[in-house]
């Protein structure tokens, strides 16, 4: 089938609108262009009544950032839906070391605001709360986070947060996380960067027993939550080169590994709209350089684990690190070139998140699929463009509250070892990325196909009807919809309850996945056969059964 | 190891937190309530986390679309109020998705605030933003109050205080108001009334919308919900039956005031006798004969709790969940010969008590909490003190199922770890059949795995 013509699908995407939603609407789209990446509109607010995917401030703090920590005990203070839905819903799976770990992931806990509160203030209960949870917890540390109404009838979390910590004398932070900040759930990941590197990161004494850790080669892994086992996976491709984590945000993380972050020598930076902030606030402050890794598709793994040897320049490393990589492609090579037998040419379309929608492009790449049109929920122009066009972001009035953390120079800040120009040469020799660099998803797309920021459903129908996509990756809000009209539909915030989809194993769980989704009988059963357009001769019936 | 491990069976005395909830907040109630009308969409009025909350949930559940537009608030919309974002949504609606109906609730954020969604709604028709023949009409539902029922319930009497036109005349029909059920449930409801000859107008109803089937080309609006003609016509009705009354109640009571429509409410029909109860209700109320298929479909249920009943006597359970299921459960249990141990539910209300015990009879005795700080964590300890050999309740109970090793039927909502339950109604007789077979499945799946070699049974 010919592929239609981008503009034409722009031009009518845009029709059902009212004119001035059309107008910000065409911003949103564009039709990518390698020679020319164009600029797209990204992270301002959508258009009320709009069917939009996007959530708020409060999912993206406490349920992106803070949500896969163990041992940090959170509290939702506000009515009670924003704790419960965000209870264990993002399916963060943790490995706690021993029987007698903390482990809070399974618990929600709210102070479950009544009127009387609204009217009169909050801050008693909140008070009462924390305390009430500490007898019940213990815990280390504990963070406070903030629904909608609470900055509205003036709670001064954070005061209430200093008092307790003084009071039970552990370490408690809260997080001005209203639900009405920002334009989506990416204000909530930049509050929750802020907070954690104050309260944990750059904390003089988080705890008093924060061990320094101990192996060559520390990394730290930032913005990757073991959704469905995705940090396990890579973890234990570290193990085997010989690298030592010493933490991640906050995949499986505990509240010590945060605490001890800044020793590390090098931050992976996995998805890049959620965590840069906690990337440039470490460098800034403890001198510890980034690189962007991409551990979604097998050939992206292998140039994130070359990029860590290569930063490191050590050769028994390297050694261990081709020596893993191709241990691992022989059963990549297997899968993917019987999977691609049956999925090549087919297209894809992906709208979702911050940095999936271009992570897993290389997953389709990989076994010859097609991406015809793909869009972040919330991210922002760098994740598309690059890093490149930072200086020329305009902040809107919706994201101006959102405070640029200053971070000074910590004292025992450490120099570059070596020639950082030379270390840039090595990594961009690899994937055109050096260091603190990331390259967005609009460069990678081919030209004539669309990026579109903030998909509405409209907009999706519309797709569905002038593509007919053969697989589209979404939310859960989407998935069912896409799927009425007879189109595969994979989550990519949760992966259906399957994965991981992370590193070699991962890719192939993905495309075995991929492969039964869009080849499943279902699909070509929707029809009755009294509705096809040749309906089946009684010989044709009797055919199977009869005497 | 254990998924639960801070839980013990010391229960400290709380009165600020709660620990996993056994509710959650009013507008996702309002948003699945307004699901049941025809070519209706729910519009949240607050910040986009809210409507993407209430969203997934219900998708979570049903593994079906679910439809909802929201106000987007910023930090200025919480400033100035959210007029300006409603009126708006109004436009971009029906301009982009042509519903007929949009039923807006509220959220904490705009309730807060003290937006007049009324007043709002009065000047989007004024502006022209409401093309002629579509309808705007709202409910409002602070989530710092009650549950996500009363949302639900508030949802459903803003249908009847828009709507219902009162008449001078009583015609035949008898409005149903089935309380939050699943859409199977309402079918079946449907069915039963069509058995016994009644003419009834449902709502809300959400079958056909949220058991839509597959068969080619998608539509937003599928065939199914409470269209507004049945729903003008109600305050014509010969009278109401408001089932569940935390759900059902102030519609029912509404249709009374204001359309003189005579009004009863009655427990959920889950169960035996609460089903029997509804039966005798419509009969009282339309003189209709109650025909062989009924009783003979109650008698196989009997025969089936007869077979059961061994395996059931003293076996003792806990229950979670909303308010009309769990006054039916604990009185279809107590019929079983099980024992309820243990009630919880997160929904306050005045009457529940009452309620409770009216369905336990003195039968057996049972502890329940409902309200503030009565949640999962407070359930499981007691189970820590004394345990169960059932649960019954919604998906979050499967970890307590699990530190416990006590089998679990899923009822209620939310179910978001198993497929299928949207199909099969546990209302009627025909519900109870396949409740009372869940229950039994679930002891025996548990002694299969358990018994020791030599008494592991072919027969039983
Ligand atoms: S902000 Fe309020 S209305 Fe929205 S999900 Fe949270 S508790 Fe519910």
């Amino acid at each position: 089938m010919p592929q239609p013509d981008a503009a034409q699908v722009k031009e009518d995407l845009l029709k059902a609108y009212p004119a001035k939603v059309a107008r910000k609407r065409a911003k949103h789209m564009q039709i990518n262009d390698t020679d020319q990446v164009p600029e797209i509109q990204a992270n301002v607010r959508t258009v009320p009544g709009i069917i939009t995917q996007r959530g708020c401030t409060y999912a993206g703090c406490k349920g992106v950032i803070l949500g896969p920590t163990r041992d940090v005990l959170s509290i939702t203070h506000g009515p009670i839906g924003c704790g419960y839905y965000s209870w264990l819903t993002r399916r963060n799976q943790t490995r706690p070391t021993s029987d007698t770990d903390d482990n809070f992931m399974t618990y929600c806990l709210s102070t479950d605001m009544q009127e009387e509160q609204i009217v009169f203030g909050g801050e008693n209960n909140l008070r009462q709360a924390v305390r009430e949870a500490f007898d019940v917890f213990h815990p280390k540390a504990i963070a406070i986070h903030a629904t909608c109404p609470v900055g509205l009838i003036g709670d001064d979390i954070h005061k209430v947060a200093e008092q307790l910590s003084e009071e039970l004398g552990i370490n408690i932070f809260a997080f001005s996380c209203e639900g009405y900040r920002g334009v989506s759930q990416s204000a909530g990941h930049h509050i929750a960067n802020n907070k954690i590197f104050q309260a944990v990161v750059s904390h003089e004494a988080p705890t008093q027993d924060v061990p320094v850790p101990q192996g060559p080669f520390k990394i730290n892994l930032l913005g990757e939550y073991n959704i469905g086992g995705d940090a396990f996976v890579i973890e234990e491709l570290f193990e085997r080169m010989g690298v030592t984590l010493v933490s991640t945000f906050c995949g499986n993380s505990t509240y010590d590994s945060l605490a001890q972050a800044r020793h590390a020598e090098l931050n992976l930076v996995m998805c890049h709209r959620s965590i840069n902030y906690q990337a440039d606030m470490l460098e800034t402050a403890y001198g510890i350089p980034w690189i962007k890794v991409n551990f979604i598709g097998a050939e992206q793994t292998a140039k994130a684990l070359r990029k860590i040897a290569a930063f490191f320049n050590d050769q028994d490393l390297t050694r261990r690190t081709e020596e893993v990589i191709a241990q691992e492609m022989k059963a990549v090579e297997m899968a993917r070139d019987d999977i691609a037998s049956r999925c090549r040419g087919k297209k894809a379309m992906l709208f979702v998140g911050g940095s999936r929608a271009h992570h897993y492009q290389y997953l389709f790449e990989e076994i010859g699929m097609e991406v015809v049109a793909a869009g972040y929920e919330f991210a922002h122009r760098d994740d598309y463009e690059g890093r490149r066009v930072l200086p020329d972001i305009k902040i809107d009035a919706d994201s101006r509250s959102i405070e640029d953390l200053h971070v000074d120079p910590a004292p025992d800040r450490r120099d570059p070892a070596e020639d950082s120009q030379a270390v840039d040469a090595r990594l961009r020799a690899i994937d055109g990325q050096g260091l603190n660099d990331y390259e967005g998803m609009m460069p990678m797309m081919r030209s004539g196909t669309l990026s579109i920021d903030d998909v509405s459903h409209h907009e999706t129908e519309l797709l569905i009807e002038r593509y007919h996509p053969d697989v589209i990756c979404c939310g859960i809000k989407e998935k069912y919809a896409i799927q009425k009209h007879g189109v595969p539909s994979r989550q990519l915030h949760s992966y259906d309850y399957g994965g991981p989809y992370a590193a070699f194993k991962g890719a192939i769980n993905f495309w075995k996945d991929l492969d039964m989704m869009v080849n499943a009988p279902v699909w070509s059963l929707v029809t009755p056969p009294w509705q096809r357009s040749s309906a089946p001769t009684l010989e044709a019936i009797m055919a199977i059964g009869g005497l | 190891m254990t998924l639960l491990r801070h839980t013990d069976a010391e229960v400290r005395e709380r009165s600020a937190l709660t620990i996993n909830p056994a509710k959650t907040c009013q507008p996702i109630g309002a948003m699945y309530a307004a699901l049941g009308l025809h070519r209706c969409l729910p519009h949240s009025h607050g910040s986009q986390g809210c409507c993407s909350y209430h969203r997934s949930q219900l998708t979570r559940h049903y593994k079906e679309p679910v439809f909802a537009a929201t106000s987007s608030f910023t930090e200025g919309s919480s400033v100035f109020g959210g007029q300006a974002n409603l009126l708006q949504a109004i436009n971009t609606i029906f301009t982009v998705y042509d519903p007929d109906i949009i039923a807006v609730h509220t959220t904490c954020l705009s309730e807060t605030i003290g937006d007049d969604v009324k007043q709002i709604v009065s000047k989007a028709i004024a502006d022209g933003k409401v093309p002629d023949g579509k309808t705007v009409f709202h409910a409002s539902t602070p989530s710092y109050q009650g549950s996500h029922v009363v949302g639900f319930a508030s949802m459903v009497k803003a249908m009847v205080d828009t709507f219902a036109v009162p008449s001078e005349t009583r015609g035949r029909s008898v409005n149903l108001i089935p309380g939050w059920v699943e859409p199977a449930d309402m079918r079946e409801l449907k069915r039963l009334a069509e058995v016994l000859g009644v003419p009834i107008t449902l709502f809300p109803d959400t079958s056909g919308v949220l058991d839509a089937p597959m068969h080619g080309p998608a539509t937003m609006f599928p065939s199914g919900g409470t269209t507004r003609d049945q729903l003008r016509g109600t305050g014509a009705a010969l009278g109401s039956l408001g089932l569940g009354p935390s759900a059902s109640a102030p519609a029912t009571v509404a249709l009374e005031q204001l359309c003189k429509v005579p009004g009863q409410v009655l427990e959920l029909p889950l169960g035996l006798r609460a089903t029997d109860r509804f039966i005798q209700a419509m009969q009282h109320l339309t003189g209709c004969r109650i025909p062989d298929a009924i009783t003979e479909e109650r008698g196989r249920l009997v025969d089936l709790m007869c077979d059961m009943q061994q395996y059931f006597y003293n076996r003792s359970v806990a229950l979670w969940g909303d308010p009309d299921q769990l006054v039916s459960l604990t009185e279809f249990c107590l019929d079983l010969g099980l024992k309820p141990r243990y009630v919880i539910t997160g929904t306050p209300g005045k009457t529940w008590e009452k309620r409770m015990q009216a369905a336990i009879a003195g039968r057996h005795e049972v502890r329940y909490q409902q309200g503030a700080c009565a949640d999962m964590f407070l359930l499981h300890q007691w189970i820590k003190q004394k345990p169960v050999d059932l649960l019954i309740g919604g998906t979050h109970g499967k970890y307590i199922a699990r530190d416990e090793d006590i089998p679990l039927v899923r009822h209620g909502f939310p179910i978001i770890d198993r497929i299928g339950h949207q199909y099969f109604p546990t209302v009627g007789y025909r519900g109870a059949i396949r409740l009372a077979e869940q229950i039994l499945n679930a002891l025996m799946d548990r002694q299969d795995r358990l018994s020791p070699e030599e008494s592991f049974e072919l027969v039983m």
